[in-house]
């Protein structure tokens, strides 16, 4: 549930959410990192669940020394109240059982916090996409009815594409079952967004298709892709890239080479 | 998924397991089994007969410092240098099991898996020594029950956490020679000094240690982690010594034996199950 790290609750009446799912290659906990770290945002809460594998780790966009010995655990909730965003980062993976009871953590807290809408970022396998889905952009959104009445107009100017159904079973014809959504690495992506139809909350989905590897460049591309919608960065910045990389992300992948290797 | 070379591979992500398909369909055998699965996984606390009832209708244990160790060289550390005075009481033990729990002989090794023990002449410094293995979901629900029973206000929680250098990220190669060495993460209501250098990003800590600092920080209770990074796999007192530094803050309230004699050091640094002799 969430638990308020100041004096009092904040309050999320009317804000936007954003959040990612745990998918692969981590890309939507990426960009969430980049918009924590760019937007400067301040923490207000976490949400303290069993649903999530424990861990903790000093401040993951400390910018200075006197910030850096801040504990931060494995979900928390940020906001940038300027902008009306709230952003919730997940740090650690579902536990396996876990993932429905998570769910329906996430959406009653949504409920109760009365966001305006929420957006999900996350991804999915690469290797799984159909004939259709293997040309042009890998990006795809999906959006609950209810958060259509609102955006339909903004989502056409974007020419955004639309995740496809696609059939159970490819290449059968005879087996009479109606295309489905499907979503391999997305985690809980497509249970937060049927769920979220069924209870008509206002919920969009932004994924990305990709593989697992060095997923920083799928992170800024998912990122900015949102920033076209959602406007979080001001355009006038002369610099092509806007956003600031958080030093949690050093060291991707391993310590120093030992100098004695040569 | 294929290579340029033909091969089919199977593709892992780091992120998620494969999707499981909605549980709902479970049929009611496969929910019996689960459920089973479930109550046998679950962490059980057993105290001794005073304790019991001091926790009797929702009490809890005065505690002002609590001190948990959890790896073989923390656990190992506490017993030669502050356990072995004979001034502490063995008070309770949690049972655990999962995959990992090997068949248990005899009652013997389940209590000495998970021990806590109070100062007899100070009942409110509480150890608990865990060397047994807790599985991800079995972190939160020890965390959980542990600290039902002990009264937050002026706690103070320590843990003592080993860990491998080889877990440790540095820019500059470490090398050999800096291993054992300590570093801490504290919740924001821990207002002392570390004795140590704090974990630096992008480093973590997860498992048990981790799972008692997120409790403290929610629940704005002063706690800090000191983990070890040593280069040694099993109980090594070099390691050992290596906690000396964090319990110097404690003082009175831990009578710490500042060098406890070869024999009592050998007893705990025995190079344990001897399975193999390739590596030492």
């Amino acid at each position: 549930m969430f638990i308020s790290s100041q004096n009092s609750e904040p309050s999320f009446k009317g804000f936007t959410l954003v959040m990612p799912a745990v998918a692969v290659g981590n890309v939507g906990q990426l960009a969430v990192d980049l918009i924590v770290s760019t937007l400067n945002m301040s923490r207000v809460g976490h949400i303290h669940t069993d649903c999530l594998i424990p861990m903790a780790g000093n401040n993951p966009y400390a910018t200075c020394k006197e910030d850096a010995e801040e504990l931060h655990t494995p979900a928390e909730v940020y906001t940038a109240a300027e902008l009306k965003l709230a952003v919730l980062q997940i740090r650690a993976p579902i536990v396996q059982t876990k993932s429905k009871k998570f769910r329906q953590l996430l959406l009653s807290w949504i409920k109760a916090s009365g966001f305006s809408r929420t957006v999900v970022l996350s991804s999915s396998h690469a290797y799984q996409r159909d004939d259709q889905q293997l040309q042009g952009t890998p990006l795809r959104y999906l959006v609950t009815p209810s958060l259509l009445k609102v955006s339909a107009h903004a989502l056409k100017e974007l020419g955004w594409r639309e995740m496809e159904r696609v059939s159970a079973f490819p290449g059968l014809t005879d087996a009479n079952t109606e295309p489905r959504l499907y979503i391999p690495g997305g985690g809980i992506t497509k249970g937060l967004y049927t769920d979220s139809c069924t209870e008509d909350l206002p919920l969009a989905v932004l994924l990305l298709f990709c593989s697992e590897g060095d997923n920083i460049p799928d992170a800024f591309t998912l990122v900015n892709h949102l920033n076209d919608w959602l406007q979080l960065l001001d355009n006038h910045s002369p610099e092509p890239n806007k956003w600031k990389i958080p030093p949690s992300w050093n060291l991707l992948f391993g310590s120093g080479i030992p100098p004695a290797l040569f | 998924m294929a290579t340029f070379f033909g091969e089919v591979l199977s593709v892992y992500s780091r992120a998620v397991e494969e999707e499981e398909e909605d549980v709902d369909e479970e049929n009611e055998e496969d929910e019996e089994i689960r459920r089973e699965l479930e109550q046998k996984r679950e962490v059980v606390l057993h105290w001794s007969p005073e304790v019991s009832e001091a926790l009797r209708s929702g009490n809890k244990l005065q505690c002002s410092d609590f001190i948990l160790a959890v790896g073989h060289n923390a656990a190992s550390f506490l017993s030669a240098y502050v356990l072995s005075s004979a001034n502490w009481d063995a008070v309770g033990h949690a049972s655990v099991w999962n995959e990992r729990s090997r068949a248990v002989t005899g009652q013997h090794s389940e209590e000495s898996a998970c021990v806590f023990h109070r100062r007899k002449d100070n009942p409110s410094v509480l150890i608990c020594q865990v060397t047994c293995y807790l599985a991800e979901d079995q972190q939160f629900q020890w965390t959980e029950k542990v600290f039902e029973c002990l009264q937050h206000r002026e706690l103070n929680v320590m843990v003592l956490s080993d860990g491998s250098v080889a877990d440790y990220k540095t820019a500059d190669y470490l090398c050999s020679s800096s291993a054992p060495f300590l570093r801490s993460l504290h919740t924001g209501a821990f207002s002392d000094r570390p004795v140590c250098q704090p974990l630096e990003q992008p480093n973590i800590i997860t498992g048990l240690p981790a799972a008692v600092l997120n409790h403290c920080q929610v629940h704005r209770v002063a706690a800090v982690v000191y983990q070890c990074y040593s280069d040694v796999i099993g109980p090594d007192s070099v390691t050992m010594e290596t906690y000396k530094l964090a319990l110097t803050r404690l003082g009175r309230s831990i009578q710490l034996d500042p060098s406890p004699s070869t024999d009592i050091l050998r007893k705990f640094a025995r190079t344990t199950d001897i399975q193999s002799n390739l590596y030492i």
